[in-house]
């Protein structure tokens, strides 16, 4: 991503532009700033897309480098899970509830094909949930099957500026999924 | 001064502990439940739970054809995939008869061994991790990176290549394609002597697997344990020198059996293994024959009624193919035996009686790929 | 052993198996009542000594369901393919021959799970892939679910 593109963020100029709180922007940014580059992922890899997360992760695409600095085991800890694999039926309520115990605030990459929507696995499969989005709120889709340890660290940028957005006075609302 | 009381002290039971290695943990092995009951740290017995990963790969390709199947096979042990790959397509050319020209041959044979080296490279790294050496994670996948360069610039993509097809290959390898594995294998002989260097050698790790999680040569048969695993009892399972297919029986290899069977035996295996798959690249990548990269294959391909199977040994263990035609240009049934499955079988019978922290050794030895067992 | 001696001796064995002529390995079909005493001489006798089951599958002809054994030799080579059919499509079940070969254990879960075919005295029958309460069995050939499956 070149860095204009990644500095410039017209949602932000807009909201400069419309007056709001000047002392709040300024906590805000730096409050933004320390999440966006500090996001520590849970471990959760189902298949195929696990193994390029791993790449992504070793010395040639290190991604410790954005700030993805370790791996958390425990949800509680965490700040973003990446899905990478399929999700099946069986595995969808311990997805959901790995999300649930996941404290505030998170967010979601959905990494690969079968993530997204299914994938390989959408036509004539009985056990296939069609995308992750059916079980937990989706932030950044990543697409690809799998993607490329580059095209995985383009999503996790796209996440960084996403986050530079949030703000104090509009807190991010979680969506409740039944 | 304060009085001691005494309680009276009654017959403590000792009750069983079970306790959930969940689908989601830090292991990289893929989504397995395993139940573990527990007295004290001990293991008792352990119960697995599969399932979290079932695509219903089988009942999918009832709906595709021949040539659509191989990009679900490549799918299933992901680490294997191209060898999944060769069973179906060795299948398909043995039942309609086809002869595939020499060329392909070779180059299959050399892309097998290729792939059986990555997956051992890797999961060298996670057996490293799962003990605890976090280094071995980082060599081993930087070592890794090799081999994937070049798949990428003969197949256009790194993981899932989808590259055989019933009848050769679905392009021709890139010219540069030799020069880059012969410096590859002159590269990785210098890096495995580092891997000894740090794991093999080092005295915790002997102490966590010498003696560990023994499985007997009787018992290896009789529970179907095949591969490196199988092979590490002392059970001659491999089946590129009982059932040869490409140019298997024209090269040298050894097939090195073990006798004790442990943890330590089923390392040593693999890592034997990787030195066997460079000496026959070796002795293949200066004589592949010229000629096309396919026979000659109708757009529509019809197996005749009857059954086929086709075995192939993967990284894992042997893989079975067993197709049930009816003549339509899909299968009626087709059943993939997986070496997983059976691998998985034995793991309650070899860590009964050792303690927690051994069962994850015995795991990363036995190295499971999950959506294998699952398919 | 060679083939043609091996089919004298397992007609031998069980005189109303039915051979099926043209296959890739040696193949009979057996009646279900027969099929635990075969599998237990087919392992013990030293002359046959069949210890390794390479493959268990089960298949839904539509006309009966069928459970097949792949069956090998690792002292003698030599290989088997023994069928057991059964018509009963609600109730069908088989003997298990997990007490004789260990690693049948889990395929017959699966075969069971994915085609409802019972094995009698198995240790531990249940659904190993799908969760418990699926109703069903995918693998058939009527199997239809409108909620899960999207047709191509």
């Amino acid at each position: 991503m070149k860095e204009a593109d990644f500095r410039d963020n017209e949602t932000l100029e807009l909201f400069k532009k419309s007056g709001g709180n000047i002392l709040l922007t300024t906590v805000d940014a730096m409050i933004d700033w320390g999440r966006s580059n500090s996001i520590w992922p849970l471990t959760f890899a189902t298949s195929c897309c696990g193994i390029e997360m791993m790449a992504t992760g070793a010395s040639r695409h290190d991604f410790a480098r954005f700030g993805i600095e370790v791996y958390r085991a425990s949800p509680r800890q965490a700040d973003v899970i990446v899905v990478a694999g399929t999700i099946v039926n069986k595995m969808a309520p311990v997805l959901k509830r790995l999300y649930d115990q996941m404290s505030d605030p998170k967010y979601v990459i959905a990494m690969g094909a079968c993530a997204v929507s299914g994938g390989p696995f959408y036509y004539n499969s009985y056990h296939v949930v069609r995308g992750v989005d059916h079980v937990i709120p989706v932030d950044v889709y990543v697409p690809g099957c799998p993607p490329r340890p580059e095209a995985l660290l383009y999503g996790v940028m796209q996440l960084q500026r996403k986050i530079r957005l949030e703000s104090m006075s509009s807190p991010r609302q979680t969506v409740e999924l039944k | 001064m304060k009085e001691v009381i005494h309680l009276p002290v009654q017959n403590v039971e000792e009750e069983e502990y079970h306790i959930n290695m969940g689908p989601q943990h830090p292991s990289t092995h893929g989504v397995l439940r395993l139940v573990v009951s527990l007295q004290g740290e001990i293991v008792k017995s352990l119960k697995p739970h599969c399932g979290y990963i079932h695509r219903g790969i089988e009942k999918m390709c009832e709906k595709d054809t021949y040539p659509q199947i191989i990009h679900l096979t490549d799918r299933m042990d992901y680490f294997s995939a191209h060898i999944n790959n060769h069973a179906v397509c060795l299948l398909v050319e043995k039942a309609l008869e086809i002869e595939v020209p020499d060329r392909v041959k070779y180059i299959r044979t050399i892309i097998d061994e290729l792939t059986r080296i990555n997956s051992h490279q890797l999961w060298w790294c996670s057996f490293g991790m799962d003990l605890g050496a976090l280094t071995c994670f980082f060599y081993g996948l930087r070592d890794r990176e090799k081999i994937l360069d070049i798949f990428e610039e003969s197949f256009g993509s790194r993981l899932l290549h989808s590259y055989y097809t019933p009848g050769g290959l679905m392009m021709d390898i890139h010219p540069d394609f030799q020069k880059n594995v012969k410096a590859f294998i002159k590269y990785f002989r210098k890096k495995i002597k580092d891997y000894d260097n740090l794991l093999t050698g080092n005295i915790i790790m002997q102490e966590r697997t010498k003696g560990i999680g023994i499985l007997t040569r009787e018992d290896a048969i009789n529970y179907g344990v095949t591969g490196p695993s199988g092979r590490a009892s002392g059970f001659a399972c491999d089946v590129r020198k009982r059932h040869p297919y490409g140019v298997y029986d024209k090269v040298e290899f050894r097939e090195i059996l073990g006798t004790k069977g442990d943890t330590f035996e089923r390392y040593s295996m693999r890592m034997h293994e990787m030195l066997e798959s460079m000496k026959i690249i070796e002795q293949l990548i200066d004589n592949i024959p010229a000629g096309d990269y396919s026979a000659k294959m109708k757009a529509v391909l019809k197996l005749p009624g009857g059954e086929y199977y086709q075995r192939v040994e993967t990284a894992r263990g042997e893989l079975g193919v067993y197709v049930v035609s009816d003549g339509n240009k899909s299968p009626f049934r087709i059943k993939f035996r997986s070496p997983n499955l059976s691998n998985l079988n034995v793991l309650d019978h070899i860590s009964r009686g050792w303690k927690i922290a051994d069962l994850v050794a015995i795991g990363a030895s036995m190295d499971f790929v999950i959506p294998d067992i699952d398919r | 052993m060679d083939n043609a001696v091996l089919k004298e001796r397992i007609l031998g064995l069980v005189p109303d198996a039915e051979y099926q002529e043209n296959k890739q390995f040696l193949t009979f079909i057996i009646p279900p009542a027969k099929m635990h005493d075969l599998a237990f001489k087919l392992k013990s006798e030293s002359d046959l000594a069949f210890d390794y089951l390479f493959c268990l599958t089960g298949v839904d002809m539509v006309k009966f369901l069928e459970v097949v054994y792949h069956l090998e030799s690792t002292t003698h080579r030599h290989q088997l393919e023994l069928k057991v059919r059964t018509e009963d499509r609600v109730n069908g079940a088989v003997d298990t021959v997990c007490d004789i070969w260990r690693t049948a254990e889990f395929p017959e879960r699966e075969v069971f799970d994915l085609l409802g075919i019972r094995f009698n005295n198995h240790p531990d029958l249940r659904r190993i892939f799908l969760e418990e309460g699926w109703v069903g069995h995918p693998l058939r050939k009527d199997y239809i679910d409108e909620v899960n499956i999207v047709e191509f």
